[in-house]
C-alpha cells in the first residue's frame, strides 16, 4: 500500500507535532512530548512546535503554577495573559513569568497600574473573587480560581458596561495509579449598566483518563446561562457565586446521572436471555450439521442455555 | 515503535484514527507494524452475492481487497490471493453461522465475522469480530445513546492438534459512548482494553466449542472490566475533583 510516500515537509511535521501536544490529556503533555520526540526524530521541528503548542495547551488547561516568594498560585489563562509568557494574578497583583515548556513559573514582577483595573472595577472584582474562593475551597479538595476583568477595566464610575471572567480550575494527577483528571469552568459575567442586569455564561470542560492496560477517557462539556441584578460589589458577588454553586451542583448531578444511565443501558446490552433462544440454536444446529464438529455443537447449546437465563 | 504505541495509549480514543494516520505519516517504514498492532474501530463492506455485511480487518485483507466470510470472495476481486484450505473453510463457515447466533443473542443484532487461516506447523489462527452500533441512528433497540459502538476483536491461535490442544486468545474491545443533549451537554466516554487468555483444552470437544467458551468468558470479563474499572475509575476521578453535593454537605464517614 504505502510504497513511496512523499517525504513530509517540515511545516507538515510541525503541524502534526503540534496536534499531538495540544490534544494530550490533562496532566500528560510531558509524557506525550517524550514519545513524540522519539517518533519525530527532528529536534528542530519539535522545538518550534513545542513553543507554540505548550502555550496553547497550558492556557486551555488553565494550569496552576506556584509563584516564588510565597505569592501562592497563579492560573495560566488567556484572560490573564499580558504578553507571551506573562500572566497576571489579580489576587496578588503580581505578574508571573512562565516557562511554558517546563510548565513552571520562573519569576514574578509587580503589575503596573496600566495592567490593573480601576478602583471601581477592582471593588467588584475583588468581592467576587473573595466569595468565589470560599466556594472553591468548600467544593473542591484541590481547586484554584481567579477573577479577571476582560472588558472595561478602566471604567471609573457607574454608567458603563464591563465584563468579568471567573475561572475555576481543578486537576488531579496520579500517574502511578494510571489516572489523571481535570475540571475546568469559565464564567463570563457581563455587567449591563443600562438595564442594571448582569448576564452569566458558564462553560465547563471535564476530563478523566485511566490507562492501566488500556486507554479510556471521559470528555464532557456543557454550557449554561443565567442572570442576576446589577447591585453593589458585595451583593453582586454573593448573588453570582450563589448561581455558580447551583449550576455546578446541577452539572455534577447530571454527570453522575449520565454514568448511571451508562451502566444501566449500555452494559445490560449483551445479556438479553430470551427463553426462545435454546430452541433457535437447536433448529439452527440441526440444519448446519457437518462432520466431526457435531459433538461440539451440543456443548455450545448447553452453554447458550446456561447464559440465556 | 514503543514511543508510537505510547502515544496511541495516551491520545484520546475518539481521535485514534487521526492519531494512527499521523503516526503512519511520521513513521512510514513502520507502517506494517503499526497497522497490525493498532486497533481501530471496525469498518464493514457488503458482500456482492448476498448483500450481507462483513467486517474488515488485517486478517481478511490482501493488498487493498478484503475476503468475505459469506461468499469467500475478495472485494474488489483479486488474483493470486490467499484462501484458507477447504477443510479450514468448512470450519470457518460453521464458525460464522454459530457466531451470528451468538451475536444476535448477546448483542440483539450487530455484525459478526470469523476468519481463519493456516499458520505454520499445523497450527491455525481464527479471528472473531463483532461490531455493534447501538446509536440512535443505528440498530439500538433501547434507543438512548447519541452514539454508541462496541467493537470486539478476538484472535485465537490454535496450537498443533493434539489430545489436549493449546488455545491462545488475545482480545481487544473498543467502546465509544456519547450522549449529547441541551441540558446536560456532551458526555463522551470512549476507550479500549486488551487482554490475553491461554487454555489447554481437549480437542475432542471440538474447536468451535472450545473457542466459543473462551470468547464468552473473555467478553464477560472485559465487559465487567470496562464497566467497573475503567468507567468506574473515570467517574471516581470526577468525584475526587469535585465531590457530589450531598457528600460535601453531610460529610458522611467513609464506609
Amino acid at each position: 500500500m504505502a510504497e513511496e510516500e512523499p517525504e513530509l515537509t517540515d511545516e507538515q511535521k510541525k503541524g502534526i507535532a503540534k496536534w499531538f501536544l495540544i490534544n494530550a490529556p490533562a496532566g500528560e503533555i510531558q509524557y506525550v512530548a517524550k514519545d513524540l520526540k522519539a517518533v519525530l526524530k527532528d529536534d528542530e521541528v519539535y522545538n518550534e512546535a513545542a513553543e507554540e503548542a505548550f502555550r496553547i495547551y497550558n492556557k486551555s488547561h488553565l494550569i496552576s503554577l506556584k509563584m516564588p516568594c510565597g505569592f501562592g498560585d497563579v492560573l495560566v489563562t488567556s484572560y490573564g495573559e499580558l504578553h507571551d509568557n506573562e500572566y497576571l494574578d489579580p489576587k496578588t497583583t503580581q505578574v508571573a513569568i512562565v516557562d511554558h515548556l517546563k510548565q513552571v513559573c520562573k519569576g514574578v514582577r509587580p503589575a503596573t497600574d496600566e495592567e490593573l483595573p480601576s478602583p471601581y472595577i477592582e471593588e467588584y472584582r475583588y468581592a467576587l473573587e473573595a466569595e468565589l474562593q470560599k466556594y472553591v475551597a468548600e467544593a473542591f479538595p484541590k481547586g484554584s480560581c481567579s477573577v479577571y476583568c476582560t472588558n472595561g477595566k478602566d471604567v471609573e464610575e457607574p454608567g458603563s458596561d464591563f465584563e468579568l471572567v471567573a475561572v475555576i480550575s481543578s486537576a488531579r494527577n496520579s500517574p502511578h495509579n494510571f489516572c489523571n483528571g481535570s475540571w475546568r469552568a469559565v464564567w463570563n459575567i457581563e455587567f449591563k449598566d443600562d438595564i442594571q442586569i448582569l448576564e452569566l455564561k458558564g462553560k465547563w470542560k471535564v476530563g478523566a483518563h485511566y490507562f492501566e492496560e488500556g486507554n479510556v477517557q471521559l470528555d464532557a462539556k456543557r454550557e449554561c446561562r443565567d442572570s442576576a441584578m446589577f447591585q453593589g460589589p458585595d451583593e453582586t458577588a454573593t448573588a453570582v457565586v450563589h448561581l455558580i454553586r447551583i449550576h455546578e451542583n446541577e452539572y455534577m448531578a447530571s454527570l453522575e446521572g449520565s454514568y448511571l444511565d451508562l451502566s444501566d443501558n449500555t452494559f445490560k446490552m449483551p445479556t438479553s436471555g430470551i427463553p426462545g433462544n435454546a430452541a433457535l440454536l437447536n433448529t439452527h444446529v440441526c440444519n448446519a450439521g457437518t462432520s466431526e464438529e457435531t459433538s461440539g455443537y451440543s456443548d455450545l447449546i448447553s452453554m447458550a442455555q446456561d447464559f440465556a437465563i | 515503535m514503543e514511543a508510537a504505541m505510547g502515544l496511541m495509549r495516551r491520545m484520546p480514543p475518539r481521535l485514534s484514527e487521526t492519531t494512527l494516520s499521523a503516526l503512519l505519516s511520521l513513521l512510514p517504514h513502520h507502517s506494517s507494524d503499526l497497522l497490525s498492532q493498532v486497533d481501530l474501530p471496525l469498518q464493514v463492506l457488503s458482500d456482492v452475492d448476498s448483500g450481507k455485511k462483513f467486517i474488515l480487518c488485517e486478517y481478511n485483507r490482501d493488498a487493498d481487497s478484503y475476503r468475505s466470510p459469506w461468499s469467500n470472495k475478495y472485494h474488489p476481486p483479486l488474483e493470486d490471493a490467499p484462501y484458507p484450505s477447504s477443510k479450514l473453510r468448512q470450519l470457518e463457515i460453521e464458525a460464522n453461522d454459530i457466531f451470528t447466533v451468538y451475536c444476535d443473542q448477546y448483542y440483539e443484532g450487530g455484525i459478526s465475522s470469523v476468519y481463519m487461516w493456516e499458520d505454520d506447523h499445523e497450527c491455525f489462527v481464527a479471528c472473531f469480530l463483532i461490531k455493534k452500533d447501538g446509536s440512535r441512528t443505528g440498530q439500538g433497540r433501547r434507543g438512548y445513546l447519541e452514539e454508541g459502538t462496541w467493537d470486539a476483536i478476538h484472535v485465537i491461535e490454535v496450537g498443533p492438534e493434539e489430545e489436549i490442544t493449546r488455545y491462545c486468545l488475545t482480545s481487544t474491545v473498543m467502546l465509544s459512548l456519547t450522549t449529547d443533549d441541551v441540558s446536560s451537554g456532551t458526555f463522551s466516554l470512549s476507550g479500549s482494553i486488551r487482554r490475553q487468555m491461554n487454555m489447554n483444552l481437549p480437542v475432542a470437544d471440538g474447536h468451535l466449542s472450545n473457542m466459543g467458551k473462551m470468547i464468552e468468558e473473555m467478553e464477560g470479563k472485559l465487559r465487567n472490566s470496562l464497566d467497573q474499572v475503567y468507567f468506574g475509575k473515570t467517574r471516581e476521578m470526577v468525584c475526587t475533583l469535585r465531590p457530589p453535593n450531598e457528600v460535601v454537605q453531610l460529610r458522611l464517614p467513609s464506609s
